[in-house]
């Protein structure tokens, strides 16, 4: 499928922006991954290779496992990244204003 | 009212402004950046140190269920005026990225609005593009709504 070439499509899916936040903090095997996840360990090797098949990872044989990392070069083709960093900070407010509703009504 | 959180980075620039309007009295927006309880609520993130005064400084932490650490930041409050502005620095542990520094206003709209201004200066263009380029290094907290979702469901 075509769509799975596009890292959009690819980082569209939370589940596949979790595993990409996970990698972010250091290289992870596939079992490791799996277990932040209370999907299928088969639902978490597809994201993988989704990711994989648009490089937004890498694969490393570190003995007789395969560790996962984020392929930086491939993070930094993805064009606009003010979209991304923009959401980020608007799902933070959108989190912070319904709080602070909540809060106001309380007491 | 406009909602939508406003990213405006210049080119060629090392700061970068982000801008907000809430449907909160500017008491009530303040509030949610000085309560330690509140401040992990909406970061998503163990606040270990909050002390927001002069001089003061603050600490946040997020880990996974196996007490690994995804997420560590620190900074320092170099002043504070109630209702109306915080300045500080924004560090995030063991991330090879320099601190910057975030001056935040607070200002009154009407009795129950109010406006948020965050500026954010880099220590250079580049490193203020490479966190832009990078949200998932720069912020676990992006997809951590849904990674929250997931570590409350394994527990």
């Amino acid at each position: 499928m075509d769509l799975r070439r596009d890292v959009f499509q690819a980082i569209a899916d939370p589940t596949r922006r979790a595993i990409i936040t996970l990698l972010a903090a250091h290289a992870m095997t596939p079992g490791a991954i799996a277990e932040h996840f209370d999907s299928s360990r088969q639902t978490i090797s597809r994201h993988i290779q989704i990711l994989t098949e648009c490089e937004l990872l890498k694969q490393e044989q570190n003995g007789r496992e395969i560790y996962y990392h984020l392929n930086p070069q491939k993070m930094k083709t993805i064009a606009d990244f003010i979209e991304p960093f923009r959401n980020m900070w608007d799902d933070r407010f959108n989190k912070l204003e319904s709080i602070m509703q909540k809060y106001k009504t309380k007491k | 009212m406009e909602r939508k959180t406003k990213v405006h980075a210049e080119e060629g620039r090392q700061d970068l402004i982000i801008t907000r309007e809430f449907d909160l009295s500017v008491a009530l927006l303040f509030r949610a950046y000085t309560e330690a309880g509140i401040v992990e609520q909406w970061m998503g993130t163990k606040v270990l140190k909050l002390e927001n005064s002069q001089h003061g400084g603050y600490a946040f932490e997020t880990r996974d269920p196996q007490g690994n650490i995804l997420f560590k930041a620190h900074g320092t409050i170099h002043d504070v005026v109630r209702d109306q502005k915080i300045v500080r620095t924004f560090e995030m542990d063991n991330a090879g990225f320099d601190a910057q520094l975030e001056f935040l206003e607070f200002e009154p709209l009407t009795a129950g609005t109010s406006r948020l201004t965050m500026q954010i200066i880099y220590r250079s263009t580049a490193h203020r593009e490479q966190q832009l380029k990078l949200p998932f290094a720069y912020g676990i907290n992006m997809a951590h709504d849904r990674l929250q979702e997931v570590v409350t469901a394994l527990k």
